[in-house]
């Protein structure tokens, strides 16, 4: 009887801490948010939604904005998805079904390895060798070709919003590729092979039968690999230029949220500046988690059968 | 006929233009790792493991204080974050699994798990920095610690979830109480995994940079305690690159190559040693 009551007051005290860490990731969640919108709480007093809408970014008058830094996240984001998304699923589609079987396990070695690089050697790599080459030979050439729209135009600096989202693009590139990779291979062999049964050809495998299978899966690694690029700071701190203004040109120097905070976060000396880069900071984080939010979704509705 | 050779003709057009496509992506892969192999390896000698940062303009020195100052905030954050995380996953998967809050803090999780790093850094200062008045490497392995703790214990839950049942019951059958049988039994079984786990965790924060520069911030000394900015490889690697002296580049690359090589090494190691008990 004794021995029964131990052993029930210790399972209850076992169950008891595993809880308490657990709820300790909410709390640390929890914290995270309330602290931050605490503190931005002197810049949105004074700026209020226009904080949101303005182009301003004056530390030594206090008048902050935050148009232009959302809208180089935004931008260098979207050429990097631009670029990252087509050829990572080709990739991934190599690796899962197309490429040789003697292939598939290196390949597939070598993708996850890439995927594990740290962003700063990516944003170093930027710095020193892909800017020398798009300033003399990548944007004189766009510039000749297509310098009547809009983007292509300006000196050709090398570091902007282009070569960010190069640099962005070869980073998540491995990512979502290695993600989607998995999701094509969660595709039952028995439907595959059906197909390949019934003649397909294996393209029409691929079209018919496995994207349709992984469609959400896929999904959510695209916006998983976007969540990454949204808040990534040390590939694009680099090469984005760190200007504040807005340009049609993409080879034109901006700004991202995390690039201005890498570069201005311990330099900020009024209440007002810090507080306007820590909104930054919040609202940097709410459009991830939204991103994130929803690949997650999709994630674990896409794969039916297994857990995650 | 004409119909079948369009097929075969679309097919094989898809499979050049994939296989492509992968092709690009290692080249330009290939030629990142191998620019930092080439450049790095050249700046690395025996100065850059033993000695301390030359001051700007001055001939050699090397980053023997940042090595130390990363592998302290490496390890720091590793036993801050792994016994948490441990446990947090412990109760996603035994207790929690189809708990309303399971489902809620396993979702955040996954959201923590790629949020951004800088935001971390932010919050840290906040709470750690600007209250204690300086810089300190406590502050850097926290934050660093927050960013692996989802890891941790997202894949402790998965692993103990890919334990049979069967194992549980056999234990309870036994008599044993729960909190004897997660030691003995489950945790033995799920060793591998959960190892494996955390070093892809520690081999990800060891080249963080972003949640460090407004915590650990940098120092160009050894360090005496963690109570004070700490030098580290990632943040002196952001601040030589973008420094204009030549010596300061060269440690930079230098400094590229150990953390892509550490990082590289630890997780080929882990997959290779791990993975393969893991199986047995």
């Amino acid at each position: 009887m004794n021995t029964a009551k131990n052993k029930a007051w210790g399972d209850a005290a076992f169950k008891g801490v595993t809880l308490f860490f657990a709820l300790g990731i909410l709390v640390l969640f929890a914290a995270i948010v309330a602290n931050l919108w605490h503190e931005s709480l002197p810049s949105i007093h004074k700026f209020g939604f226009s904080f949101l809408t303005s182009s301003a970014w004056n530390p030594v008058k206090d008048d902050f904005g935050a148009l232009i830094p959302i809208g180089g996240t935004l931008i260098s984001t979207f050429l990097a998805m631009l670029i990252a998304v087509p050829v990572s699923i080709g990739v991934a589609l190599f690796l899962a079904e197309l490429a040789p079987a003697w292939m598939k396990a290196p390949f597939g070695v070598a993708i996850e390895l890439l995927a594990a690089i740290p962003s700063i050697v990516y944003g170093m790599w930027g710095l020193f060798v892909l800017s020398p080459i798009m300033a003399d030979h990548v944007q004189p050439w766009l510039s000749a070709h297509f310098g009547f729209l809009p983007f292509f135009t300006g000196p050709s600096m090398g570091i902007g919003m282009l070569t960010a989202g190069l640099v962005l693009a070869l980073m998540i590139l491995p990512f979502i590729a290695s993600v989607t990779r998995d999701v094509f291979l969660m595709v039952p062999q028995n439907l595959k092979e059906a197909a390949y049964g019934m003649g397909c050809t294996t393209w029409e495998v691929v079209r018919d039968v496995m994207i349709p299978y992984g469609k959400k899966g896929i999904a959510g690694a695209v916006f998983l690999g976007m969540g990454r690029a949204l808040g990534e700071t040390m590939a694009i701190t680099f090469v984005i230029g760190n200007a504040y203004h807005l340009s049609w040109s993409l080879f034109a120097p901006g700004n991202s949220i995390a690039s201005t905070l890498a570069n201005e976060f311990t330099e900020a000396d009024s209440d007002v500046y810090l507080s306007s880069l820590v909104e930054l900071g919040l609202v940097l984080f709410l459009i991830t988690f939204i991103v994130l939010g929803l690949a997650q979704l999709w994630l674990r509705k896409g794969n039916p059968g297994g857990g995650q | 006929m004409t119909r079948r050779n369009r097929r075969v003709l679309t097919n094989r057009i898809v499979l050049t233009v994939s296989g492509m496509a992968a092709g690009v992506g290692l080249i330009m892969l290939t030629w990142i790792l191998g620019d930092v192999a080439i450049r790095g390896a050249s700046a690395i000698n025996w100065a850059f493991f033993t000695e301390l940062p030359a001051p700007p303009g001055m001939k050699g020195g090397g980053l023997a204080n940042d090595i130390v100052g990363t592998f302290l905030l490496t390890l720091t954050a590793t036993l801050l974050s792994v016994p948490f995380g441990v446990m947090a996953g412990t109760w996603l998967s035994e207790f929690g699994r189809d708990h309303p809050l399971g489902h809620l803090i396993r979702y955040l999780s996954d959201i923590l798990v790629s949020a951004p790093s800088i935001v971390i850094g932010v919050f840290v200062y906040l709470v750690m920095v600007r209250p204690m008045g300086h810089f300190s490497g406590w502050a850097g392995a926290v934050s660093l610690a927050i960013i692996m703790l989802p890891v941790v214990s997202r894949t402790t839950e998965e692993m103990l979830k890919l334990v049979p049942h069967e194992l549980r019951e056999a234990a309870l059958a036994l008599g044993s109480p729960y909190w004897k049988i997660m030691p003995y039994v489950i945790y033995r079984a799920a060793a591998a995994g959960m190892m494996t786990g955390i070093m892809l965790a520690v081999a990800r924060v060891a080249g963080e940079t972003a949640p460090l520069l407004f915590t650990a911030m940098n120092s160009p000394y050894w360090m005496e305690s963690m109570n004070e900015p700490m030098a580290n490889l990632t943040v002196t690697l952001f601040n030589y690159a973008m420094s204009p002296y030549d010596d300061w580049q060269q440690l930079a690359w230098g400094a590229a190559f150990l953390i892509t090589m550490a990082v590289l090494v630890t997780t080929i190691i882990t997959r290779l040693v791990l993975h393969k008990r893991s199986r047995h």
